[in-house]
């Protein structure tokens, strides 16, 4: 009891160091996002609006990427970092960026996935109007994009809850050192064996209600899209 | 800006469409050029959105060769479609106007001013900024008649622009074709309305089972069809 009390306190008190920890996994995790979103949603709509041999063997490839382990993804983005690895030149294993590197390569198939079928669904719609529009394919692209784009809201708030949620590849590639890469996923696994729970439960507490309005906003978005769009 | 070549006549010379085993069109020869509207009438499935898409270079031909203004490229230069059941952008009415003009390669500077002119031609000045999916269907067709116009189209075809309409609706939609035609664009209509044939038509292309059974002027084709098909159609009887 006393425990769950603590951590409404550390969180009231604006702690620092809970504080500290929840900043950075937002910068992690938003960097995530955003860089996935740079990847994941042309990669998405160019698989959506392409037709060559292999690409139902990509399709079904990229779907189940959405289902990728976070510790696989982290032990793959270690080997490359690691010192003797290909990328290891770079030396930003164990750094904040090598947490984004990770949690981007988790999220890329959960923004392209449902950004192909939404694409491809929209082109079957669209395909007349704008091939009579004589649209670029580039241009087919955006416009389709745009067009898709409460859809895609979604998508992106999908990434975003499972880069927060995630422990397993920041665990790896970013270490978990205090004050430098440890992030609210990480904090609580550590805290909780180390049997400090007040804190573990505070960030606890603070990342439901992050996933809470994240899923609140999804719901809007797609309510007030309807209602709009049509 | 594009180039100024004209897309008229519009020439199919022996075009068939074969779909599978089935013959969508067999053996088409036409001209359309420059004059006022010409109307595809036929029963349904005798092939007059087929010969739409061709004429639009939507579609290739299975056999044969259409030209526009002696070419046989299918760039859409100064070509329009209307389709039966045209699709909204998820944008505003005047946004769906705006992507027209940009695609048609109208400068920045001069957009404002003919997405204005372009839903005053069409009546919808007051719902510029209505999403364009909450308007009517009858709404819908004139904001696409406006995309439509917003190429600056030479050709403009049409299918079926008033099949799924009231008549307050499709005299709204009849009164802007008519005035596109009066400005000098060239009109095909395809239709199974033998009111909107009276109303509107120049000439007749009449069509029955993908084949052109008779071509000539409205009058004489409502008045005096020369085929026992055509004749039969007139009278209400099923073509098949």
């Amino acid at each position: 009891m006393s425990d769950q009390l603590s951590a409404w306190q550390l969180i009231l008190n604006g702690d620092p160091a809970l504080f500290a920890i929840v900043r950075l996994s937002l910068a992690v995790s938003l960097s995530a996002v955003a860089l996935a979103a740079l990847i994941g949603m042309p990669l998405g709509a160019l698989l959506g609006l392409t037709r060559f041999p292999a690409r139902s063997v990509l399709v079904v490839l990229l779907n189940a990427l959405m289902g990728l382990p976070p510790v696989v993804v982290g032990l793959a983005v270690y080997l490359l970092l690691s010192r003797s690895g290909p990328l290891g030149s770079f030396g930003i294993l164990f750094t904040p960026a090598a947490m984004v590197v990770a949690q981007t390569i988790l999220i890329v198939p959960i923004i392209a996935a449902p950004t192909r079928q939404t694409v491809e669904d929209l082109w079957a719609e669209y395909r007349d109007e704008l091939t009579a529009m004589d649209v670029s394919p580039v241009g087919r692209m955006t416009t389709l994009l745009w067009d898709a784009r409460f859809s895609l809201v979604t998508a992106l708030l999908a990434g975003f809850g499972r880069a927060a949620a995630e422990v397993g590849a920041v665990m790896i590639v970013g270490g978990n050192i205090d004050g430098f890469t440890r992030t609210m996923t990480t904090a609580i696994a550590l805290e909780t064996s180390k049997g400090d729970l007040p804190l573990a439960m505070g960030l606890g507490l603070v990342l439901v209600a992050i996933v809470l309005a994240i899923n609140a906003a999804a719901w809007g978005t797609r309510v007030w899209s309807e209602r709009q769009a049509g | 800006m594009r180039a100024p070549a004209s897309d008229l006549p519009l020439v199919l010379d022996n075009v068939s469409l074969q779909a599978g085993s089935t013959t969508m069109l067999d053996r088409v020869s036409l001209e359309i050029g420059p004059g006022t509207p010409t109307l595809i009438v036929g029963p349904n499935g005798a092939g007059k959105t087929r010969l739409l898409r061709l004429c639009m270079g939507l579609d290739a031909p299975s056999a044969g060769r259409i030209t526009w203004g002696g070419r046989a490229d299918r760039a859409m230069a100064r070509r329009a479609i209307l389709f039966q059941r045209p699709v909204m952008l998820r944008r505003t009415a005047s946004a769906n106007v705006a992507y027209a003009l940009a695609q048609a390669g109208v400068p920045h500077r001069e957009r404002a001013a003919r997405i204005t002119a372009l839903l005053d031609r069409v009546g919808l000045s007051d719902l510029a900024q209505r999403p364009a999916r909450r308007l009517s269907g009858g709404e819908q067709q004139r904001l696409a008649l406006a995309r439509a116009l917003a190429r600056d189209p030479e050709i403009l075809l049409l299918d079926e622009p008033t099949a799924n309409l009231d008549p307050a609706a499709t005299r709204g939609v009849e009164e802007i074709v008519l005035s596109a035609a009066r400005s000098g664009i060239k009109i095909v209509i395809a239709s199974h309305d033998l009111g909107q044939v009276r109303r509107l038509a120049g000439d007749v292309i009449f069509l029955v089972r993908g084949a052109l059974c008779e071509r000539g002027r409205a009058e004489d084709f409502l008045d005096h069809p020369t085929t026992t098909e055509a004749a039969a159609f007139l009278r209400g009887d099923l073509v098949i």
